[in-house]
C-alpha cells in the first residue's frame, strides 16, 4: 500500500574549519568528546567522552562519568578522510533504539592546504515518527488525554514500521 | 510546552496511519469536519479527536469560517521535529569548529 508520508526536510548545514582535511576528520571522529556540547546527552550521569570508532560496523556511544556507555549509533560508512556516515539510532524521544535509523553524513574537501569545508547532512527525520517511544515519552511527560490514544498509537506505529 | 516536547508530541501525532492521511488532505488546502470525515474509514467523531490530537501537536490549527470551523495545516507544526534537531547540531558544529581554530592557535 502507498500509505502517505510526511517527510521534513533534511538538516544540511556546511563550514569553512581553519584545518587541513585529515585533521578536520580526525577531529570531527576522534575528537568529538572535546567538543560536543554536554547540554546533548542520553545518560544519566554526565557526559565525558563522545567516541566513534573508526570503522564501518563500529560503535558510536557516549561515555558516562560513572563508566556507563550509552549507544547513540553506529559507522555505516568510513571513508578517511573525505566521508563518514553515522547511523543515528536514538528516536524522537532521545531513546536509543535500534530500529530506528536515521544517517547522518559528513563530507570534507580540501578548500585549500588550511581550510576544509565541512558539509553535514542528517537525513530520513520521518522515519524517526514511525516508532512508539516519543508516545511513551509523553505518557511519562503526563501529556493530557494520551493514555486514551495510546493502544491506537503504537498500533498506528507498529503498522509504519512494517 | 518545551521545543522538545513539542517535538515528540508532533512525532506521536504522525504515528498514527488516519492522521497521515488527514495531513495529506489537508495538504490540498484548508478543510472542515465534515469533508474530512468521507473519504476516512473512521467514524466523524473519530476524526474529531485525530483533529485534537494534531492541533494538540502543533500540525494543523483549527480557523473560524462562517458559522463552520474548519481545519488547516499549521506551517509552524511541522518543522518542529526537525527543530530541535537542528539546532543542536549547529552547536554541535559551532564547537567543532571552535576546536579546530583552538589548536590552530595552539600550534602557532
Amino acid at each position: 500500500m502507498n500509505s502517505p508520508t510526511i517527510s521534513p526536510a533534511p538538516i544540511r548545514k556546511t563550514l569553512l574549519v581553519k584545518a587541513d582535511v585529515q585533521r578536520s576528520f580526525t577531529a570531527f571522529t576522534n575528537r568529538m568528546g572535546s567538543w560536543w556540547p554536554r547540554s546533548h546527552s542520553i545518560a544519566a550521569s554526565p557526559t565525558v567522552d563522545v567516541i566513534i570508532e573508526p570503522r564501518a560496523g563500529g560503535r558510536w556511544y557516549e561515555r558516562g562519568e560513572d563508566g556507563s556507555e550509552s549507544e547513540w549509533g553506529k559507522v555505516l560508512h568510513w571513508d578517511p578522510p573525505a566521508r563518514v556516515i553515522l547511523a543515528w539510532q536514538l528516536d524522537g524521544g532521545w531513546k536509543y533504539n535500534p530500529a530506528c535509523v536515521t544517517e547522518v553524513e559528513i563530507n570534507f574537501t580540501a578548500v585549500d592546504a588550511m581550510q576544509t569545508r565541512v558539509e553535514f547532512e542528517h537525513r530520513h527525520l520521518e522515519r524517526l515518527g514511525e516508532n512508539a517511544a516519543a508516545v511513551r515519552e509523553l505518557l511519562n511527560s503526563g501529556w493530557g488525554g494520551i493514555l486514551e490514544l495510546y493502544g491506537k498509537l503504537v498500533a498506528g506505529a507498529e503498522d509504519a514500521a512494517k | 510546552m518545551s521545543r522538545k516536547n513539542t517535538a515528540a508530541a508532533a512525532l506521536a501525532a504522525l504515528a498514527d496511519p488516519t492522521r497521515r492521511q488527514l495531513i495529506e488532505r489537508l495538504k490540498a488546502g484548508p478543510k472542515a469536519v465534515g469533508d474530512l470525515a468521507r473519504g476516512v474509514p473512521v467514524s466523524r467523531p473519530a476524526v474529531s479527536q485525530h483533529l485534537a490530537v494534531l492541533k494538540a501537536a502543533g500540525l494543523v490549527r483549527d480557523v473560524a469560517a462562517g458559522t463552520r470551523r474548519v481545519y488547516e495545516i499549521d506551517p509552524k507544526g511541522l518543522g518542529a521535529i526537525r527543530a530541535w534537531l537542528d539546532d543542536m547540531w549547529g552547536d554541535a558544529l559551532g564547537r567543532f569548529g571552535a576546536e579546530l581554530d583552538k589548536e590552530k592557535d595552539d600550534t602557532v
